[in-house]
């Protein structure tokens, strides 16, 4: 490292990937403790917790969504499978297991 | 507000840790790949373990690495923590939603637990909370067991690339959304979340046509949780 410091005169990359990572690390950490301090400075009226309460499925939504498009009719499939299974089973694990398996299942049969 | 019955005990961290369970091929498959990705891009054992364990956020780590190169300038590296930012922008709502639960907790012990905080042990601890508990040791057992075995699982990822090059002929990469997926099934109570839901999933679908990237997650989840507030009962 002192080495790569003499021969440049500038910081070596590995610092530069440290201090990256201090970057990511930051800002990461600013959101998740950001949304948590911010509602405490506000006042949770009934409006705001009702908004709360609708947030996980939301999330949820808008995360499954992208990821039904990129992954196409295979990976749609599965996930009507796991909700399927939630609602028959009443259990995560077997779900999961279920959609795991008809993904493998269709990717063998090269949907 | 606020929830005034708050405790935190070991055995709710236990059951947090329980709950993780179904997930956990999801877990290692995912921070496998990433230590594959990583040791691809050329980045030293400990440089993959640090990102990795002190980011702890997948998608957005995945996306740093595209734009990762050596040798590493300040342009590359404002433009990792900004990609960084955008993909982990949803974290800041996941983190307001445990106001109601946490806001009575202390400072000392909230905020050095949500370093821990990701989609998956939210979900459960949501989902729990959901179901009438109350120990928020189901969001602090969750995190730290899906913390811990996704900074063990980057390890076999980094020396063993090879050996899980295709994670989708098992259908590893269909556990973590359709685990959301089934948690999904207890949230439904009605009317009020076909339509927010419905709302969320078409702004969603809009932003993604429009921008593309994560950007979907974040104005989905606003457009949801503002039709959840003004839709009464």
């Amino acid at each position: 490292m002192s080495e790569a410091i003499a021969a440049s005169g500038i910081l070596p990359s590995d610092w530069m990937f440290v201090f990256a990572v201090i970057g990511m690390v930051a800002v990461t950490y600013s959101l998740r403790a950001g949304g948590y301090w911010l509602m405490g400075r506000l006042s949770i009226t009934p409006r705001v917790r009702r908004g709360l309460e609708a947030l996980p499925g939301a999330i949820i939504v808008s995360t499954i969504f992208p990821i039904v498009l990129k992954g196409g009719i295979a990976v749609g499939l599965c996930l009507v499978v796991a909700i399927a299974a939630q609602v028959k089973l009443k259990k995560e694990y077997a779900a999961v297991f279920c959609a795991a398996l008809v993904a493998a299942g269709l990717r063998a049969v090269g949907v | 507000m606020l929830e005034k019955n708050v405790t935190l005990s070991l055995k709710g961290c236990i059951q947090g840790a329980l709950l993780c369970i179904p997930v956990f091929p999801g877990i290692i498959a995912l921070s496998a790949v990433f230590g594959t990705v990583a040791a691809q891009k050329g980045l030293t054992f400990l440089e993959t373990l640090m990102i990795n364990s002190l980011v702890f956020a997948g998608a957005s780590q995945f996306v740093a690495m595209e734009v990762y190169n050596e040798p590493l300038t300040w342009g590359l590296l404002i433009a990792m923590v900004g990609v960084t930012g955008a993909v982990n922008m949803r974290m800041l709502l996941i983190g307001a939603s445990l106001r109601p639960w946490l806001g009575q907790v202390p400072g000392y012990q909230t905020y050095p637990a949500l370093f821990f905080l990701t989609d998956l042990n939210w979900l459960l601890a949501i989902s729990e909370y959901e179901k009438g508990t109350r120990d928020w040791g189901v969001y602090l057992g969750s995190g730290l067991t899906v913390w811990a075995v996704w900074s063990l699982s980057v390890i076999p990822g980094y020396f063993a690339g090879s050996l899980i090059t295709d994670p989708k002929a098992f259908g590893l990469d269909v556990i973590l959304p359709a685990f959301f997926a089934a948690l999904l099934v207890p949230l439904w109570k009605g009317k009020r979340q076909t339509v927010s839901w419905l709302i969320a999933g078409g702004v969603a679908w809009l932003t993604w046509i429009a921008v593309g990237g994560y950007w979907s997650i974040f104005t989905g989840a606003v457009a949801g949780a503002i039709a959840g507030a003004y839709l009464d009962e």
